[in-house]
């Protein structure tokens, strides 16, 4: 995979939580995934088709994602409310949608996401190495998961 | 003031509604695609302003777009269409349809307020 199109999944990813949760977040160093891997409480993955192929993917700890959920909508939510997992499948599909118009000559289309619930780990496309981008802000931390085979 | 806000997510919809409520705004309808949107417009009228999504199940927004602009009892409403979509094409397609303006998602509380003109 070439690594330049992770660029702007964590561009998009920067100004989401900038625009839409109000803080900042920062990236820590991207690593191609190996085992162990990383276990999340709560992802959102949306498939990617067109001139690549693949999925992008946030996993959360279900503290974090709890804390910037309730800062992006101003309320309190709770981790069985039903309108976690419609915010954390909205997250994923804003940030893939943003990331598109940097991607252009890939002319990649974008699947309805799919929000996972449970301890689990992401699986990326068979045959595609998947980079994974820690980001961390002040409500807490979570990953991206970037898996995409040029064709 | 009068908006209605159509989105498919509960989320977006969530959002808007607080941001736009900030700003004076209390009269704030919702539907959850363009379908119930149309019934919604149609019932209760005077309607001012639409944030409009645009992808959605049942009916999407450019759909929803080329309607109500058919319509001409929708003639006067600010239609702006909120977009996680940024390619030009699909914006020019949308302002060709009638839409005033549009916003690309993830949009900040203050530019959701220049574009709604307020």
């Amino acid at each position: 995979m070439d690594v330049s199109y992770v660029n702007p999944f964590i561009n998009a990813t920067l100004t989401w939580v900038k625009n839409m949760v109000g803080v900042e977040a920062k990236t820590l160093a991207p690593q191609l995934k190996r085992p162990p891997f990383p276990h999340y409480d709560i992802s959102g993955v949306i498939g990617l088709s067109g001139g690549a192929a693949g999925s992008i993917s946030f996993g959360f700890p279900m503290q974090s994602a709890v804390a910037i959920v309730s800062k992006m909508i101003q309320a309190p939510i709770k981790e069985d409310d039903a309108d976690l997992i419609d915010a954390i499948g909205e997250i994923v599909n804003i940030v893939a949608g943003f990331a598109k118009r940097d991607l252009t000559h890939l002319n990649l289309s974008i699947s309805l996401p799919n929000v996972i619930l449970s301890n689990h780990i992401l699986a990326g496309l068979s045959g595609a190495p998947t980079i994974v981008v820690p980001f961390t802000c002040p409500l807490g931390s979570f990953a991206m998961e970037v898996s995409l085979k040029t064709n | 003031m009068k908006v209605l806000l159509v989105d498919d997510s509960v989320t977006m919809r969530r959002i808007q509604k607080t941001q736009i409520g900030t700003l004076g705004i209390t009269d704030i309808l919702e539907a959850g695609d363009g379908q119930e949107a149309l019934e919604k417009l149609k019932a209760n009228m005077p309607v001012d302003l639409v944030l409009l999504d645009w992808n959605m199940p049942v009916m999407d927004g450019i759909t929803f777009l080329k309607t109500a602009r058919a319509d001409a009892a929708f003639k006067d409403v600010k239609i702006i269409m909120c977009t996680s979509e940024s390619e030009k094409s699909r914006v020019v397609e949308a302002l060709k349809s009638g839409a005033n303006n549009y916003i690309i998602k993830p949009f900040t509380p203050e530019a959701l307020k220049e574009k709604l003109g307020l």
